[in-house]
């Protein structure tokens, strides 16, 4: 009978950075991933923050797949007829060590599993794991295409619907509000044309993310992210919110309608889709966290639900290789105790607590309630627009004083609103 | 402006390897359950459809895996799993 010390299920970030870890500590890991390779069924927006994993895996980053380092940042609040963008430009983000990289997770990914196998791990791919197996209440491995493979300990990574952690019992299918879909293209543009119509350098990247009509109102955005030469473009709306009727509309369709707006379109025109792709998203924060371990079993990455979206920066490839590391520091100590059950395991959410993910995820887990408000994507929006429009306007006759021109927009009751609404965001 | 691009043709830009049984079934009985409708608005690629009859009807091929359809209508309705290991998608840059 085979058997391994360590059974991962999925080589997405959380897994291979589960299975790097152990592997360089010399253990018996064992890798199943459903897709052709690694990657092949992993979508991300197209972006990482390095900077808190760095020191997690000091060897790794210096050759790293990844496209271009985010040089300029930028918020485009889009009203239905017009938009107002905000660029930030800082040198500290052209300065070494880079803190964010756009990345295609494809090409990333296999990377990744690459380096795992080189430190020991064994990695199948076209391995579907269908079933736990379960002794005595204690998971001792996976079934898997008709085969029992057995294992100490199973760290469950197959991504935002783990449907192993449901058959362990450890959380039942997830909250529709906790959740939202991205949908994007990959668009190829030759590497000089982006240069030039993003105002960047060699290797410098853009990142830019657009609120309001992007989504019609709903919770979401629009994002775009330059590779080296091609454009990562899309939207990401609550799930819960596209199921609702007013306004109806079908998720394709914010899509298309997102890169038809003249400011997108001349970015991307010129530009060939390659590949469409589609993603659910955990955005419900802390509270919406599933059990992250149980008996001979943990749960790390999107699995768990570790994605945080706090506005301007929406991440969950940090907190799913930083989960992946501590998950395999759970299970080195647990080796060292001979003992995987839930007691031993509990050290793996110690070390989460102790580290920035959980630390992130109290901070900031008022976040999801401050930011659903719907003003934030359909009212401020267009009343910012609008307030634009009229500063900028020229009459035929006599132009307003701009004082009342602003005043205008803003009575005591909107006022009071809005007051209302900051104090909300405040919490974040 | 840009051009529209179908949605079927951009899903044809996609890798996909067949499989032998659809991994998303309507669980037999619920095709007229209105939770069902979510789902022909929430489907990225959009699969879901509703027939002359009222019963929703759900084309497998171009499943992007996302699970947004599992989440919006429940397992009470959709019998949900993944392709088998190595059939679906595959992306390749993702």
């Amino acid at each position: 009978m085979e058997k391994f010390d360590t059974i991962i299920v999925g080589a997405g970030l959380a897994g291979l950075a589960s299975a790097y870890t152990l592997a360089r500590e010399g253990l018996e890991v064992l890798v199943l991933e459903r897709g052709d390779y690694p990657g092949a069924k992993n979508v991300t927006g197209g972006r990482i923050y390095v900077n808190p994993v760095r020191d997690l895996f000091p060897d790794l980053w210096e050759n790293a797949p990844l496209e271009r380092f985010i040089a300029h940042e930028g918020v485009t609040i889009m009203a239905r007829e017009r938009s107002i963008t905000l660029n930030y430009y800082g040198n500290e983000l052209c300065e070494k060590p880079y803190q964010s990289y756009s990345i295609l997770r494809s090409k990333f990914d296999r990377w990744l599993a690459e380096q795992a196998e080189a430190k020991g791990a064994m990695l199948l791919s076209k391995v579907r794991v269908d079933d736990l197996i379960i002794n005595n209440g204690k998971i001792d491995g996976v079934l898997a295409g008709g085969d029992e493979l057995h294992g100490d300990v199973v760290i469950a990574c197959d991504g935002v619907l783990s449907l192993i952690s449901e058959k362990a019992g450890l959380r039942q299918p997830g909250l529709v509000n906790d959740y939202a879909v991205g949908l994007k293209e990959v668009i190829e543009l030759d590497s000089s044309l982006i240069n030039e119509r993003f105002n960047l350098e060699e290797d410098e990247g853009a990142a830019r993310l657009f609120v309001g009509e992007v989504t019609k109102g709903k919770f979401g955005g629009g994002f775009l992210y330059t590779n080296k030469d091609s454009i990562s473009l899309g939207i990401v709306a609550g799930i819960k919110d596209l199921m609702e009727d007013d306004p109806r509309v079908e998720a394709p369709a914010l899509l298309d309608e997102f890169k038809q707006r003249p400011e997108v379109a001349a970015l991307i025109k010129g530009g060939e889709t390659v590949e469409y792709s589609a993603h659910v998203i955990p955005e419900g924060g802390f509270k919406a966290l599933g059990s992250l371990y149980g008996n001979g079993i943990l749960v790390a990455g999107d699995a768990a639900g570790l994605a945080l979206n706090i506005g301007f920066t929406v991440r969950g490839m940090e907190y799913a290789l930083a989960s992946g590391y501590y998950a395999a520091q759970a299970v080195l100590k647990a080796k060292e105790a001979g003992d995987f059950s839930t007691e031993t395991l509990a050290v793996y959410k110690s070390l989460l607590e102790k580290s920035f993910v959980l630390e992130d995820f109290k901070n900031f887990q008022e976040t999801p309630e401050a930011l659903g408000n719907p003003r934030f994507f359909n009212h401020y929006p267009e009343m910012a627009g609008n307030i634009m429009r009229d500063i900028y306007n020229v009459p035929d006759g006599p132009k307003n004083r701009l004082y009342p021109t602003i005043k205008h927009y803003m009575t005591l009751g909107d006022m009071w609103t809005m007051f209302k609404d900051l104090r909300k965001v405040m919490r974040i | 402006m840009s051009e529209v691009m179908e949605l079927k043709a951009k899903l044809g830009l996609d890798v996909f390897k067949p499989g032998e049984e659809a991994h998303i079934k309507i669980r037999p009985g619920m095709e007229k359950d209105p939770r069902l409708k979510k789902a022909i608005l929430v489907c990225p690629a959009g699969l879901y459809s509703e027939n002359e009859k009222g019963e929703v009807v759900l084309t497998i091929d171009g499943c992007l895996e996302c699970g947004s359809c599992r989440l919006a209508c429940g397992t009470e309705v959709l019998e949900w799993n993944y392709p088998d290991g190595g059939t679906g998608v595959q992306f390749r840059f993702g």
